[in-house]
């Protein structure tokens, strides 16, 4: 997280630990990481982005989903060292200062969250998912959902958060 | 659990990741999309002392066309493979059975060669190839060779592919114009492992009877399994509702699934019977249904 790291990408410190720079949000980080660190655990711990969780730590849940160059990953099935010059998007990039995203705002009013420990991962797996194109019945919704878990308030509420910001992004109709 | 400790190296060149190879060999784990190799890493059920990361190697992130058909290269994930236009025209078991591995956050790193060289024997892509008859390019420091499917797979998890290889490609056929294809599972959660799969290529003669086959199950034994009995029944029969009948009786025969906690051995038996009899109606469907358009348009 020093500063003058992000200018030696991929060089080994004396530990055995390597500089890894990426962009994160619009934003050009670097911090150092042992080859064998997750790509989550240096989100979490090297760079202070908490808001991505970790739940299985071997890519069942789909709590710790981020966008990798564009693509929604388990970012505990990556290392943090083949992510070097990525471009990642992680959930505390999806609010616009204190404006929540309309997927983010969706979940708030469908009571699509409770405990709140699986929603990063979800919201980052949707609007990957919602990029893509829309998603018009709830059966592709489940699909869009599928590649996560959910422990305690269940699925109904996300259903309806997916349809309609999918509504409000892509146009009703489509 | 973390990942226990390794060495790692990001070799840039073919030549670099096969001379890393040849030193670490059975000490070392190939790392392409990692979405098999981090839970066997999380797990803790390998720990290898090396981890040679083939990602940044050129020029194998490519589709490429072949004079019979394509070669899918080692860092072609599963999902640019998905939306392949052209392999969903010639090669539509790759692309149906792409939507049944697991989900897409998963697909969009895990690659189809990482799939092969990993070899669960519940997975969707070692049934595909093995029913394509498709063709592992299996390079080493010291050359270049070619495994086809029949001879690759060899136990739960266990390949061709020594310690010191890489799997560079995979290369199959394009369907002729009468050949169908089908591949079914059956899964208790969109996304989980089936608990038995079937995967089928029929290719039609000029008399409209079966000319030659493949019928490949998945999750009934230590590897992806042809269904010899149920291809030489086949062969020479017109694809009718009493030879799809026949051929699930057979199909039932052949394999002799072991019972997990997930489905008793009778279980799977019986669905391995099912699919390949709903596999073998869905080409007998498609084909009827190519034709009538043929004769539609003549």
């Amino acid at each position: 997280m020093e500063p003058d790291l992000a200018d030696r990408p991929g060089t080994l410190d004396e530990a055995g630990a390597r500089v890894v720079t990426v962009t994160v949000n619009g934003e050009r980080r670097g911090g150092l990481a042992p080859v064998r660190m997750t790509l989550a655990d240096f989100l979490r711990h090297e760079l202070g982005l908490k808001g991505t969780h970790l739940g299985c730590e071997h890519g069942v849940c789909g709590a710790c989903t981020v966008i990798v160059n564009g693509a929604a990953v388990r970012s505990c099935l990556m290392l943090a060292v083949q992510a070097d010059g990525a471009t990642i998007e992680t959930v505390e990039g999806l609010a616009d200062g204190d404006e929540l995203s309309p997927l983010q705002q969706a979940f708030h009013r469908n009571h699509a969250l409770q405990c709140g420990f699986c929603t990063a991962g979800f919201l980052m797996s949707i609007t990957a998912a919602l990029r893509e194109g829309p998603v018009t019945t709830d059966e592709q919704a489940r699909e869009v959902l599928s590649g996560n878990i959910c422990r305690c308030t269940g699925y109904a509420g996300m259903i309806k958060a997916v349809r309609e910001t999918s509504a409000q992004t892509h146009g009703e109709g489509a | 659990m973390k990942p226990p400790q390794f060495a790692y190296h990001a070799p840039t060149s073919v030549d670099e990741a096969l001379g890393l190879l040849a030193e670490y060999g059975d000490q070392s784990k190939v790392l392409a999309g990692g979405q098999s190799l981090f839970p066997v890493l999380s797990y803790r059920l390998a720990a290898p002392e090396h981890l040679i990361d083939i990602n940044r190697l050129p020029g194998l992130d490519q589709i490429e066309r072949t004079p019979d058909g394509w070669r899918v290269p080692a860092l072609v994930r599963q999902r640019q493979a998905e939306r392949s236009a052209e392999l969903a025209a010639g090669a539509p078991l790759v692309t149906e059975a792409l939507a049944q591995v697991a989900h897409p956050q998963i697909r969009n790193r895990g690659t189809i060669c990482g799939s092969l060289a990993h070899a669960d024997s519940s997975a969707e892509l070692p049934a595909v190839m093995l029913a394509l008859n498709a063709r592992m390019t299996i390079a080493a420091a010291s050359g270049i060779r070619t495994v086809g499917s029949d001879e690759f797979f060899l136990f739960h998890m266990t390949t061709a592919i020594e310690p010191h290889e890489l799997l560079l490609a995979v290369e199959f056929d394009e369907a002729g114009p009468r050949t169908y294809t089908s591949f079914q599972e059956f899964a208790t959660r969109k996304g989980d492992f089936g608990l038995a799969g079937v995967a089928v290529t029929v290719t039609f003669g000029d008399g409209g009877t079966v000319e030659r086959c493949r019928v490949v199950a998945a999750g009934v034994a230590p590897t992806p399994l042809r269904l010899t009995a149920v291809e030489n029944l086949l062969t020479g029969t017109v694809l009718d509702e009493r030879a799809r009948a026949a051929a699930r009786d057979a199909a039932r025969r052949a394999v002799d699934p072991a019972g997990d906690v997930h489905a008793d051995a009778e279980y799977r038996r019986q669905l391995a019977a099912v699919l390949v009899h709903r596999a073998l109606t869905a080409v007998h469907d498609k084909a009827v249904h190519d034709k009538e358009e043929n004769n539609h348009g003549a």
